[in-house]
C-alpha cells in the first residue's frame, strides 16, 4: 500500500486490566527520534479494553497522537481481532513506519499484519536508525543465534514494520500531555475470532515467570547440579525480588521448567541486573541475556565464557557464595 | 487428521565460529541439521497420530537438493510422505515471499494429497530467528493460527493446543484448517527406529519446482520481489569482561561483590 503520512507508529500492547505493557512505552523513546527524522508525527496505537491508563501513559511519554480502539473484544489478545483492528487503522491513516514490541503477542501479530498489508517486517530488532542513503528505517537485529547482526531495509513497501525487543530502550522522562486523541470504533464479531481460550494453566512451580519484564533475574545452570541446587538461587532471587531464570542445560536435565529458560530457545531478557550462577555462558545463552544492563557471573571455571561478558565475575563455588551474598543483602535491607 | 509439517534445513548455530581476523562467520564445516523447532512440530504431529493412527503426516521443505536430508530424517522420525520445494526462482526470498511460495506449494500438494486439517511449523528457524513464516503462511491461506505451541491434541472433534504464555500455559481451541507453530516442549522428540531409517533412505522424494506451481505469481517471489533487503551484516561487538573477583575465601568474594554492587547502585 501507499503511505499517506510520514508518521511513525508505535503499537502499545495492553494487559487485560487495560494498562500498557512496558515495551510499548519504551518504544516511544526511539519512536520520537525516528518520527522527527522522518518528518512526521509520533503516534501511539492503543488497542485493548478500558485503556485509559495505557492512553495516559503514552500521552505522558511523548506521543503526538494516540489512536485508541477500546472495546470488550480486545480485552484479551487474539490474533484475529487484533489483526483486523490494526490493519484497518493502517489502511485508514497510512503511516510510513510502525514498531511493535517483540513480546509473544507482538511476534504473533506482526507477521499476520505485515502479510495482510503485503509489506516487509523485520523481527526482534535491537537497534534502530534512519539509513542516511535512503531515508528508510534501518532495522538491526541478531541472527544465527546472536553470532551475526543484520541491518534490514524495507525500501519500497509501506508501512515499514519491525518488532523490537523489550528492554532494549528505556522509558523516557514524563512530559506534559499534549497528544491529540482519536477514538476509533472497530468491532469484530464473535465468528471472526477463530480461536478460544478453553483453560488457563498456571506455571507448574506456582510462581509467575515473567522473565521479559523482570528488573532482576537470578539464573541457575548446569553448575547447580540438580533440582535442589536451585534453592540458593531461589533464596537470592527472593531477597532481591527477582525472577528465577535458567540455562538450557538445567531445563534439559529436568531440574526446572522451560518457562524459566533464557537463551536462544528460551526467552530473551534485558533486566537491569542478571546474575548467572553456575552457567558457562554458551553463545545461545548469551543471545538471550547479553542485553542486560549489569551481568554478574558466579562460576567455578575461570575460563567459562560467561566471564567474557560479565561486569562482575566471581570465580568460586555458588553454594558457598550465594548464601553469603543473600545474607548480606537481607541485612542491608532489614 | 491430515497434517502437514514445514521443516527447514539450518546450519547448526552451536557449531558456528567467528573468524577472528576477518570478523566474519566461518560456515565451512558447519553441519546442517533439521531445525530443532521443526522437530518439535513433527513430534506434535506424531503424538496426534499415535492416538489416531488413521492420521497422515506430510512434510515439506524449501531448499536446495541437499535439503532432502532433513526430509529423509523427518520420514525416519514420523512422516509418511515428503516433498522438496526447490528452484532458483525462489532464491533470496524474504519471509513474505517464502511464506507465499510455501502456501502455493501447499495448495498444489493438496491437489494430490487432499486438504490438510493442520499445518504445523517450528516457532522459528535457528538461523534467521524471525518466527514469521508460520503466521505468514496462515495469512496467505486465510487460516487461524496459534503460535508458541507446546503440544496439540484432538478432543471432541476439536483441535486444541497447549500454548506457552508468560505465566504458564493456556489450552486454546482452534477451528480447522489451521496453522500451529511450536516451541520447545518439556519432553524430547522421538528418535527414528532403524527400520524407519532404512525405509526413509530409500524413499522417493518428489521435487516441486517453479514450473510445477502453475498458479504462483512470479512477481511475488525471489530476492527481487522481497520487501525487505539485507543492507549489511556484521559480527557484534563483544562486551569485554569486567571486574573479576577471586578473594581468598568464598565469603570474602561474596562480600566484595555485595560492596561493588551496592556502590554501583545495582542493588
Amino acid at each position: 500500500m501507499v503511505n499517506k503520512t510520514k508518521d511513525f507508529w508505535v503499537f502499545v500492547e495492553t494487559n487485560e486490566d487495560g494498562t500498557a505493557k512496558n515495551v510499548g512505552i519504551e518504544l516511544l523513546t526511539p519512536g520520537r527520534e525516528l518520527a522527527d527524522a522522518q518528518g512526521g508525527r509520533l503516534a501511539a496505537v492503543v488497542i485493548g479494553c478500558n485503556t485509559d491508563a495505557a492512553v495516559s501513559e503514552a500521552n505522558r511519554h511523548g506521543a503526538d497522537q494516540i489512536i485508541v480502539v477500546d472495546s470488550e473484544e480486545y480485552r484479551k489478545y487474539t490474533t484475529d481481532a487484533y489483526t483486523i483492528a490494526l490493519v484497518s487503522l493502517v489502511e485508514k491513516y497510512g503511516p510510513l513506519s510502525m514498531m511493535i514490541g517483540a513480546t509473544n503477542n507482538g511476534r504473533d501479530l506482526g507477521p499476520r499484519v505485515a502479510c495482510r498489508l503485503q509489506t516487509g517486517l523485520t523481527a526482534d530488532c535491537t537497534a534502530l536508525a534512519i539509513d542516511e542513503a535512503t531515508g528508510k528505517v534501518a532495522w538491526t537485529r541478531p541472527a544465527f543465534g546472536g553470532n551475526l547482526m543484520a541491518t534490514i531495509l524495507c525500501p519500497e513497501h509501506y508501512p515499514q514494520i519491525g518488532t523490537v525487543r523489550p528492554g532494549v530502550f528505556k522509558k523516557g522522562e514524563e512530559t506534559e500531555e499534549k497528544a491529540e486523541i482519536i477514538r476509533e470504533e472497530i468491532h469484530v464479531s464473535a465468528d471472526q475470532i477463530r480461536t478460544q481460550v478453553l483453560e488457563i494453566l498456571k506455571d507448574m512451580d506456582d510462581e509467575k515467570v515473567d522473565l521479559e519484564n523482570a528488573e532482576i533475574i537470578v539464573s541457575g545452570g548446569r553448575g547447580v547440579g540438580g533440582p535442589e541446587g536451585f534453592e540458593p538461587v531461589r533464596a537470592l532471587a527472593k531477597v532481591l525480588g527477582a525472577t528465577v531464570g535458567s540455562s538450557r542445560a538445567a531445563v534439559d536435565a529436568g531440574w526446572i521448567s522451560h518457562a524459566h529458560q533464557v537463551g536462544q530457545t528460551g526467552k530473551t531478557v534485558a533486566p537491569k541486573l542478571y546474575i548467572a550462577c553456575g552457567i558457562s555462558g554458551a553463545i545461545q545463552h548469551q543471545a538471550g541475556m547479553s542485553g542486560s544492563d549489569c551481568i554478574v557471573a558466579i562460576n567455578k571455571d575461570p575460563d567459562a565464557p560467561i566471564f567474557d561478558i560479565a561486569d562482575y565475575g566471581i570465580v568460586g563455588n555458588l553454594f558457598e557464595v550465594l548464601p553469603i551474598l543473600t545474607e548480606e543483602i537481607r541485612k542491608a535491607r532489614a | 487428521m491430515k497434517m502437514l509439517v514445514c521443516v527447514k534445513q539450518v546450519p547448526d548455530t552451536t557449531e558456528i565460529k567467528i573468524d577472528p581476523v576477518k570478523n566474519t562467520l566461518i560456515r565451512e564445516g558447519v553441519p546442517s541439521i533439521l531445525n530443532p523447532f521443526d522437530s518439535y512440530a513433527l513430534e506434535a504431529a506424531a503424538r496426534i497420530k499415535d492416538k489416531d493412527p488413521s492420521s497422515t503426516i506430510t512434510v515439506i521443505c524449501m531448499g536446495p537438493e541437499q535439503a532432502k536430508a532433513v526430509l529423509k530424517e523427518s520420514l525416519a522420525i514420523a512422516a509418511d510422505k515428503a516433498y522438496l520445494i526447490s528452484g532458483r526462482e525462489f532464491g533470496g526470498s524474504d519471509t513474505l515471499c517464502t511464506s507465499y511460495i510455501l502456501s502455493e506449494a501447499i495448495k498444489e500438494i493438496e491437489k494430490t494429497e487432499g486438504k490438510f486439517d493442520i499445518i504445523l511449523c517450528g516457532k522459528q528457524a535457528i538461523d534467521g530467528d524471525t518466527a514469521q513464516v508460520g503466521p505468514e503462511i496462515a495469512e496467505h491461506l486465510g487460516y487461524p493460527q496459534v503460535t508458541y505451541g507446546l503440544e496439540a491434541f484432538v478432543e471432541d472433534g476439536m483441535v486444541k493446543v497447549k500454548k506457552e504464555v508468560e505465566d504458564g500455559a493456556e489450552i486454546i481451541g482452534i477451528q480447522t484448517p489451521c496453522v500451529l507453530t511450536f516451541t520447545k516442549p518439556s519432553f524430547d522428540p522421538r528418535f527414528p527406529t532403524i527400520r524407519r531409517k532404512m525405509a526413509a533412505n530409500k524413499a522417493n522424494i518428489p521435487v516441486l519446482a517453479f514450473t510445477d506451481l502453475p498458479d504462483i505469481d512470479p512477481e511475488k517471489i525471489g530476492l527481487k520481489h522481497s520487501p525487505t533487503h539485507v543492507k549489511k551484516t556484521f559480527v557484534p561487538q563483544k562486551k569485554t569482561g569486567g571486574i573479576k573477583i577471586q578473594e581468598e575465601t568464598a565469603e570474602e568474594s561474596a562480600k566484595k561483590l555485595f560492596t561493588l554492587l551496592s556502590e554501583a547502585h545495582v542493588i
